[in-house]
């Protein structure tokens, strides 16, 4: 397995091997799913489109749907605006989203596609929308595809009314179903009205029911979207994934806004629980109290077990940094921090934990590769893999149990239904961690030193 | 006019209807039944179709285990064709050569914005350089996407560069996303290539009496694995396999093969073709897929050779095989009877399939391909009348000339024309339609739309295709089996492949799930009190 990565580590700058990215528009199909009634439309070749429903798909085990301009080589030369007017003109007459949600490619932003002056021409039905964004595949990652297509929503939707609608608009990152979920048990134990945008819980975890929703229940109304100009702030979760939105926001319709880390593990959380107490004024409910002490609790429990483990952990900025604050709470060392996602503050942000917790030698780094990463652990290897699917080859290789977490998980099941985020999801966490260590040491101990009772 | 095919397409605008009518046809009333193919997708119709670069770099050349395939352009391509196709490969030694194997490693140039203002081949001879430095291949192809041809990057230089650089083999491929109408076009310039710079120019003779090249296999979940086998036991040498599980290493000795197997007609037919005009190489289309098929297949290659020994060997086989899997094949044929199927694939198992489930007793209700050709579904016969269009007339096409040293005829015309009495066709495909039942309905580029109407006036006991209608129709309550990935289970080739084909249906039919699907207070209201809830939103 991997057995042409060498412990000699050779600096490239062109070779990519292995990332721990992907790219823009497939960000932008998610954003765009956790909208109601929206149907997500790829501007440039149509194998874009089927390759990012693809993964949407193998990540969550459920449809993504999507439509595309389907690009021929004419209209690569010619521009694509015919193909997208007849493109809106069939997805509303078949599929009758209420919006059409227009990311784009590296082939239409190369040839210079100029989408608002495309759909400003464009005849659109009563009462339906056309909004779009751009998505340069050779900029940043799928997280900046993310966080440009919910500002695009806000920059082609979001109005200032005359009063204020007294919610507080949260922009929950590139997180899972389940994550959402969690955040709207908790503003709702907290009692703050909210919209959140975008929310793919009910879309990319529906249930069954024997019929087939192009448009399932969940999602945010493009009313609610309107009505953002109207919040009274924005809450952005995940600085990478959802602050440039709320700059957005506060850019064009003066919303002020507050920028968390992604609530994980126990201060993070503490962070946003004691930010929503701000919003309301009142006390923190007992019920989230105690699900705080039960967290604390677990974690004084199962410390023998993960105290000083090393661990190496992958995936998108936000995830990342969230994983490796928790596993620095557990008292594990993060060794080796890699996303693949550009942006230098990861690194800066990712040093500020290493020294706020006082452990050394820890690497962090920003737009680098798996491949990178197995050659550290190669030269001095940690006791486990924190990421996504990819992972596995490096955990079998090596013989590190890998714990999955992040994006894309595409050979496992169940784990978009259940949250990271906040102390419910850090005892996930916790549980799956713990559980990886320990299932390791019983395949891996002496017979005799099988113990029954851990 | 079938009731069932007008009833899906009535609900179209008159323009789509125009051309969507072409592609929807009903088997038994057009007098011979033609098809519109291979022609553009409809922006917007929510098509199944990928592209060029996915035909090119995803199907034909990301098999080959030793070549480091290097993606040219930003990070997507590279990293969605990483793992996602399960042609499976083993690094391996023949005739004393090594070929290793990279295929759970995932080449990309990353291309960045500047890449595409100041243009990418610097950065595509330093990643050249990079792999020449860490992983020392014999041979790299370079595989353009989208903006790479757009910005006018000549990745052919850099490939000839590469070559005298190295003295490796490096090949340039030139298959844009946009080029044609899906993925077909990738076979295309996949298969150009490959004829161009790699088939004949290894040296390494076949050892046994007969061989032979497996075309159009690309080993998914270990199907071609399972063929090499079966051939193996009837003493007939694999040389190399186009390209599942194979190398460059044994794709170069290609040309020294008696025969050449065809098994996706639509991905390689090209190479067959010029293999016949270049080196005298007969094809021959067989099908493993299905049980009969498979008895069939290796009798019209014992017949090939026309040799009593190995004629007597292969029935040996077939007689063996069958035993082997004869118990569980009752049981699951009795299962199985009956039951409807219908089938959405890319561009040859649509057909291969349909012969499989009839071994079950399964019928087709309808069967279609995402990016096949007229040829693909009539028959090569209509080849003559198939006219380029503006989309496809790009994609090159070449012709090649007898080689002076290796072309070789292996049987005279009047040994063919015996052949085809006994109804072996060589160097032809007869097609699709052929082997379906009169009334059935045949859907080229089928789309979502289509998809959710003919579930819903069909009503299939399994519709098999992709994963991105997998989930479509198992939400709509009927079974869904992936014949690309075979739902990450295999291998379907050969005489146990049918049976574990046959298990994951029968597993699929009886998972006690399908029965909790409506909750038991929907039909049976027993609400008596009501209960105090919180509100989870």
């Amino acid at each position: 397995m991997l057995n042409y990565t060498n412990k000699k580590v050779y600096e490239r700058t062109a070779l990519r091997i292995n990332p721990v990215k992907t790219c823009q528009p497939v960000g932008a199909m998610y954003a765009a799913l956790g909208v109601h009634r929206c149907l997500p439309h790829s501007h440039g070749s149509q194998g874009c489109c089927a390759f990012h429903r693809m993964f949407l798909t193998r990540h969550f085990k459920e449809p993504a749907m999507a439509s595309s301009s389907s690009f021929t080589e004419g209209a690569s030369v010619f521009g694509g605006g015919s193909n997208l007017k007849t493109a809106a003109k069939n997805i509303f007459d078949l599929y009758d989203p209420d919006i059409i949600a227009v990311h784009t490619t590296c082939l239409s932003e190369t040839i210079g596609d100029d989408l608002n002056a495309l759909i400003t021409e464009m005849k659109i039905p009563e009462g339906k929308y056309i909004v779009h964004c751009n998505t340069p595949s050779y900029k940043g990652s799928h997280i900046d595809g993310y966080t440009n297509m919910v500002s695009g929503f806000i920059n082609n939707l979001a109005e200032k009314g005359d009063e204020t609608n007294g919610k507080i608009c949260v922009f929950p990152g590139f997180v899972n179903p389940g994550d959402v979920r969690e955040y709207k048990r908790l503003l709702n134990i907290m009692k703050i009205p909210f919209t959140m945008l975008p929310d793919t819980s009910g879309v990319m975890d529906s249930p069954m029911t024997g019929k087939f929703e192009m448009y399932p229940k969940g999602g945010t109304t493009i009313k609610e979207i309107k009505d953002i100009g109207n919040c009274t702030m924005s809450l952005a979760l995940g600085l990478k994934a959802s602050e440039p939105s709320a700059q957005v926001l506060e850019k064009k319709l003066k919303i002020p806004y507050k920028s968390l880390d992604l609530p994980m593990g126990v201060e993070a959380t503490d962070k946003f629980i004691m930010t929503l107490q701000e919003i309301t004024k009142e006390e923190i409910p007992y019920s989230i109290e105690e699900e705080r002490g039960q967290l604390v609790d677990i974690m004084i429990d199962i410390h023998p077990y993960t105290y000083g483990k090393k661990a190496a952990i992958f995936g998108d900025p936000d995830t990342v940094l969230g994983i490796t604050a928790f596993v620095l709470e557990l008292g594990m060392i993060p060794k080796y921090v890699v996303t693949g996602t550009p942006g230098t503050d990861f690194v800066e942000r990712a040093n500020l934990l290493f020294k706020k917790f006082g452990v050394d030698g820890c690497i962090a780094k920003e737009s680098g590769d798996l491949f990178l990463m197995h050659q550290w652990i190669k030269n001095e290897p940690v006791d486990l893999l924190i990421g996504g699917s990819y992972g596995k080859h490096i955990a079998r290789a090596e013989d590190i149990p890998l714990v999955r977490m992040g994006f894309p998980i595409i050979d496992r099941y169940i784990h978009s239904y259940v949250p990271l985020v906040g102390y419910k999801g850090a005892m996930r966490m916790a549980e799956f961690i713990t559980n990886a260590l320990m299932d390791y040491q019983d395949s891996h101990c002496k017979e005799e030193d099988l113990e029954v009772v851990m | 006019m079938s009731v069932i095919r007008e009833e899906v397409l009535d609900k179209y605008s008159a323009k789509v209807y125009k051309n969507r009518k072409e592609h929807v046809i009903t088997v038994g009333e057009g007098n011979p039944d033609v098809v519109s193919a291979n022609t553009r997708a409809i922006p917007g119709i929510i098509t199944q179709r990928g592209c060029c670069f996915a035909g090119c770099k995803g199907v034909v050349l990301g098999p080959i285990k030793d070549a480091v395939i290097i993606v040219h352009g930003p990070i997507g391509c590279a990293f969605y064709t990483w793992g996602t196709r399960r042609h499976k490969a083993i690094a391996d030694e023949r005739k004393g050569e090594k070929a290793d194997s990279y295929l759970e490693y995932c080449f990309s140039t990353d291309m960045q914005e500047a890449d595409i203002v100041f243009g990418g081949e610097k950065k595509l001879k330093k990643a050249i350089i990079e792999a020449m430095d860490i992983i020392k291949p014999k041979a790299i192809f370079i595989c353009s996407t989208c903006p790479v041809g757009l910005i006018g990057d000549d990745i052919h230089a850099v490939a000839k560069w590469a070559e005298e650089e190295y003295g490796i083999k490096c090949i340039g491929f030139s298959c844009e996303g946009y080029k044609g109408v899906s993925q077909s076009a990738g076979h295309h310039i996949a298969n150009n290539q490959l004829i161009r710079h790699i088939i004949g120019t290894g040296d390494k003779e076949p050892v046994s009496k007969y061989s032979v090249n497996i075309l159009g296999e690309y080993n998914i979940g270990g199907d071609g694995w399972e063929v090499e086998k079966l051939l193996k036991r009837c003493g007939i040498e694999v040389i190399s396999i186009f390209t599942g599980g194979s190398s460059y290493r044994d794709i170069k000795n290609a040309h020294l093969a008696d025969l050449n197997l065809v098994q996706c007609h639509r991905s390689i037919n090209y190479v067959a073709d010029m293999m016949y005009d270049k080196y005298g190489t007969d094809w021959l289309k067989i099908n493993f897929i299905g049980i009969e098929s498979c008895k069939e297949s290796l009798r019209a290659i014992g017949e090939y050779f026309g040799d009593i020994e190995l004629k007597a060997r292969i029935e040996e086989v077939i007689a063996d095989e069958i035993g082997n899997i004869f118990e569980e094949l009752t049981y699951l044929k009795s299962k199985l009877k009956g039951k409807t199927a219908a089938l959405y694939v890319g561009g040859s198992r649509s057909h291969h399939y349909q012969l499989l489930l009839k071994d079950f007793g399964i019928r087709t209700v309808l069967a279609g391909y995402e990016f096949a050709h007229r040829d693909d579904y009539e028959g090569r016969t209509v080849i003559p009348e198939i006219k380029p269009d503006a989309d496809t007339k790009n994609i090159e096409s070449i012709t090649v000339e007898p080689d002076p040293k290796f072309y070789k005829v292996f049987l005279s015309e009047e040994q063919k024309n015996i052949l085809k009495e006994k109804g072996i066709l060589l160097n032809d495909y007869p097609g699709m339609i052929q082997d379906m039942d009169e009334g059935a309905i045949i859907c080229d580029d089928l789309n979502h739309f289509e998809t959710e109407e003919f579930l819903k006036v069909l009503k299939p006991d399994i519709f098999f295709s992709g994963i991105k209608d997998k989930f479509v129709i198992q939400k709509s309550g009927f079974l869904s089996r992936q014949l690309h990935s075979y739902d990450y289970s295999g291998p379907y080739a050969g005489f146990t492949g049918s049976v574990i084909f046959g298990n994951d249906l029968l597993m699929g039919l009886s998972t006690p799930a399908w029965s909790y699907i409506h909750a038991p207070w929907k039909s049976n209201p027993c609400l008596e009190a009501r209960l105090e809830v919180e509100e989870y939103a």
